[in-house]
């Protein structure tokens, strides 16, 4: 007891310094749990992929298309039981380049097959009732009974000030053209690594507008009964058009979107390194700062190992002064970062997400630090004589 | 009168280890700030070095990449038959049309796969784009199923050797050489001749995109407006190099970013870290101070002689930062460009700029870092400073 409170009359002494040193490793664990929530809303992105379902794409590459005429045929293989159409659209907003959002053009199907990863929070009601597809939500009637309308996620909506109901264009730069949409339901993504900052529109508004009516399609969504046989259903999706014009390649969603992960190349990896730098500057810090304390106290250790303090006590009490410093900058930094960084968008990712696991990891690297950086002051003032800390003037 | 820099000097060798450590902080720093202007210049360079200034690129109209542009071979045949275009050592107008495609590829040594772009070529292309260079192997021969493989992606994908065969759709295609282009976005791509790789790749009389050598860059303008204001063409043209460096920006924007963001967030933490140095060299250093004062330094001199002090140690760790990132220069690396939706690889650039500016930056911190326990240094009165200690 009595030694804990000797580490926080120690601590309390220069405050400033303490504060300081805090203050670095504060914004150091800020900056390491931010890097590591990049790192794992990448990696959790590949987590909206369900096992249930399957995507399927032209072998070439997702720029090339399938007919249309291929979604009748794997929607008739055993085990798939709906099959939707997702188009990258691609389009400019004429405001600039700046204003990049997704669009994809998705029929009647998809809505359905991702019922549970979005709910519809708010919608315009048709002028005549209208029907919605089976499956789909209610509030969707709005957005089914209107070629040009289209489903804006809910981020997207704040982030540009739109309203509902409201025309928005887009300038096409795969499909050429001017192309007015009218928002007629917002969604919010219940699975976060759905996204908030897409926009959804008709297929058939692209197929008519778009493609002369050739109906070329980017993926095709398969819903499947069961997860059990996914990897067979793949081969046999496969098979089937091995031979055609447009072969196709099939994988589990999952594996769709590992695909993207896969794409960003090396960049997780610098994100790696960087993160290494980082933890390293905050040990030279507080190494440096632990070593500056000792120095200024030599006498004091001298007093008390005449008092009868032990070597190990001694010990024990430099490095619990470094451990409770990055500790205390730790929790805040990690604690700030979990508070700020979280929902951030940026651009292509889903927003950020820092899970707990990671605060925890944060917290306990800032303390080991603290630790380790204690170490050689903690080894020098146990070692320390009595006669020589004594004897040494200031 | 200034205090001598020497005693400066001395002070900080007598504390090597603190001198060290917090010049390591501002180093580790200024390495991830020159580190990531390393990256963004690289890639900047990569896609710049790409386009010529005298040579114009035609899109279709709308399209923002060349795999989004397409141009029927009716039209490819208009735009040739221009005036404007340069005649080549061989007599013959210099324009060639290109088939930009996206294929995804499996990556070699890691899991997973991404894409590439492949670009179908004629025997034109060589001479107006310049600067291609077979490394290994030799160049594919016209009219056969043969490709040639950009040196920066050869050992980045499956089945990329000389002689291995790799598929596209139904056929088989075998790759003949390396080559080398400037250490332009080339170098990521994999080349062979348009008119079998049209049909191999579904893409029927469709190029995406021509490229011409002008016979007059000056007169750009007046080559747009004829183009675009053709009816049966519905295209726009561009300057080919900035159209490439159009397609860096979004990247080196978003690096340039994030790389701001966590120099920011670093530069906090180091900043902090070298003002405790200031502070705990300060504050040992009460008497010393004092008796300056006695001898007959004005307070302004102690300040500057200390601030002076923050910035010998934090250039150091500029040099320190200079030094860690200079390793960084040239290594490859590879991430997805979104502009074209395919792999880039590209090198690392240390500037002298950079290092410029990450030795400012470095200057700039220990300004900032000792200016605080500068003047507290230069405000303590001749009793409290004889007294303390």
């Amino acid at each position: 007891m009595n030694l804990v409170s000797l580490v926080l009359v120690n601590l309390g002494r220069n405050k400033l310094r303490t504060f300081l040193t805090l203050a670095s490793v504060t914004v150091a664990l800020f900056l390491f749990i931010s890097l590591r929530g990049v790192l794992d809303t990448l990696n959790a992105s590949i987590e909206v992929g369900s096992r249930q379902r399957l995507v399927t794409r032209n072998a070439i590459s997702l720029v090339f298309p399938m007919p249309q005429s291929y979604g009748n045929r794997i929607a008739a293989v055993p085990g798939v039981k709906s099959v939707a159409i997702q188009n990258w659209f691609g389009g400019q907003d004429p405001r600039g380049s700046q204003y990049f959002y997704a669009q994809f053009a998705v029929d009647e199907a998809f809505f359905p097959i991702y019922r549970k990863d979005m709910e519809i929070i708010e919608a315009s009601t048709p002028a005549v009732s209208a029907a919605v597809p089976a499956g789909a939500d209610a509030k969707l009637a709005g957005y089914f009974a209107e070629q040009t309308g289209c489903v804006v996620g809910e981020k997207l909506m704040k982030k540009y000030g739109w309203k509902l109901g409201q025309t928005i264009t887009l300038n096409g730069t795969i499909y050429p053209g001017n192309w007015p949409y009218t928002i007629r339901a917002v969604y919010r993504a219940t699975n976060p690594a759905f996204g908030d900052e897409t926009m959804f529109f008709q297929y058939k508004y692209l197929e008519q507008k778009g493609m002369a009516g050739s109906g070329q399609v980017g993926v095709y969504i398969l819903d499947l009964t069961s997860s059990d046989r996914s990897a067979a259903i793949a081969q046999q999706v496969d098979a089937m058009f091995e031979n055609s014009a447009s072969s196709t390649r099939t994988e589990s969603e999952q594996a769709f979107q590992a695909g993207f992960v896969s794409m960003y190349g090396n960049i997780p990896f610098v994100l790696n390194v960087i993160g290494l730098a980082v933890v390293f500057a905050i040990l030279g810090i507080a190494a440096n700062t632990m070593m500056m304390a000792m120095r200024e106290r030599t006498t004091e250790f001298g007093v008390l190992k005449t008092l009868g303090f032990t070597d190990g006590t001694v010990f024990t009490m430099v490095l619990a002064e470094a451990a409770i410093i990055t500790m205390g900058g730790g929790i805040l930094g990690a604690l700030l970062a979990k508070l700020i960084v979280t929902g951030t968008s940026t651009g292509f990712l889903p927003p950020l997400t820092i899970y707990w696991s990671s605060v925890l990891l944060g917290i306990g690297i800032a303390t080991l630090i603290g630790a380790v950086s204690g170490l050689i002051p903690a080894f020098q003032a146990s070692r320390l004589r009595i006669v020589d800390a004594l004897r040494r003037v200031d | 009168m200034a205090i001598p820099f020497v005693y400066n000097i001395r002070n900080v060798m007598n504390r090597p280890m603190s001198t060290l450590t917090t010049a390591l902080g501002i180093g580790l720093t200024v390495a991830i700030f020159i580190g990531a202007l390393a990256l963004a210049a690289g890639f900047r360079a990569s896609l710049v070095g790409t386009g010529r200034a005298d040579n114009a690129i035609v899109l279709r109209k709308g399209a923002d990449s060349e795999i989004s542009s397409g141009i029927s071979r009716d039209n490819t045949n208009i735009i040739a038959a221009l005036q404007e275009i340069a005649t080549g050592p061989d007599g013959k107008p210099m324009v060639t049309s290109d088939l930009v495609v996206v294929t995804n590829r499996e990556r070699m040594g890691q899991t997973g796969s991404s894409n590439v772009t492949v670009r179908g070529v004629d025997a034109a292309a060589s001479a107006i784009r310049g600067n291609v260079e077979i490394t290994e192997g030799r160049m594919f021969t016209p009219g056969t199923d043969e490709v040639i493989i950009g040196r920066r992606i050869a050992g980045r994908f499956k089945n990329c050797g000389v002689g291995e065969k790799i598929r596209f759709q139904q056929r088989d295609f075998t790759v003949v050489g390396h080559f080398r282009a400037g250490g332009s976005a080339f170098e990521s791509e994999i080349w062979g001749d348009v008119e079998i790789l049209m049909p191999a790749l579904d893409r029927d009389n469709t190029y995406q995109t021509v490229v011409f050598r002008m016979r007059d860059p000056s007169q750009f303008a007046a080559i747009k407006s004829r183009l675009e204001s053709d009816p049966r063409l519905q295209v726009q043209v561009e300057v080919e190099s900035r159209f490439f460096a159009k397609q860096s920006e979004m990247f080196t924007g978003l690096i340039t970013g994030i790389g701001l963001f966590i120099t920011i967030i670093m530069a906090v933490g180091a900043l902090f870290g070298a003002a405790n140095t200031m502070f705990a060299a300060i504050g040992s250093r009460t008497r010393e101070i004092a008796t300056l004062l006695v001898l007959g330094f004005s307070p302004g001199a102690i300040m500057l002689s200390f601030i002076f002090e923050s910035i010998l140690i934090s250039a150091v760790g500029g040099v320190l930062g200079i030094l860690m990132a200079l390793p960084v220069n040239g290594i490859t690396s590879s991430t997805t460009n979104f502009s074209s939706f395919s792999e880039l690889a590209f090198q690392f650039q240390v500037t002298p700029a950079a290092m410029l500016a990450g030795m400012g930056f470095a200057v700039g911190l220990g300004l900032l870092g000792g200016f605080f326990p500068a003047l507290r240094a230069s405000r303590q009165t001749l009793s409290t400073a004889l007294r303390g200690g």
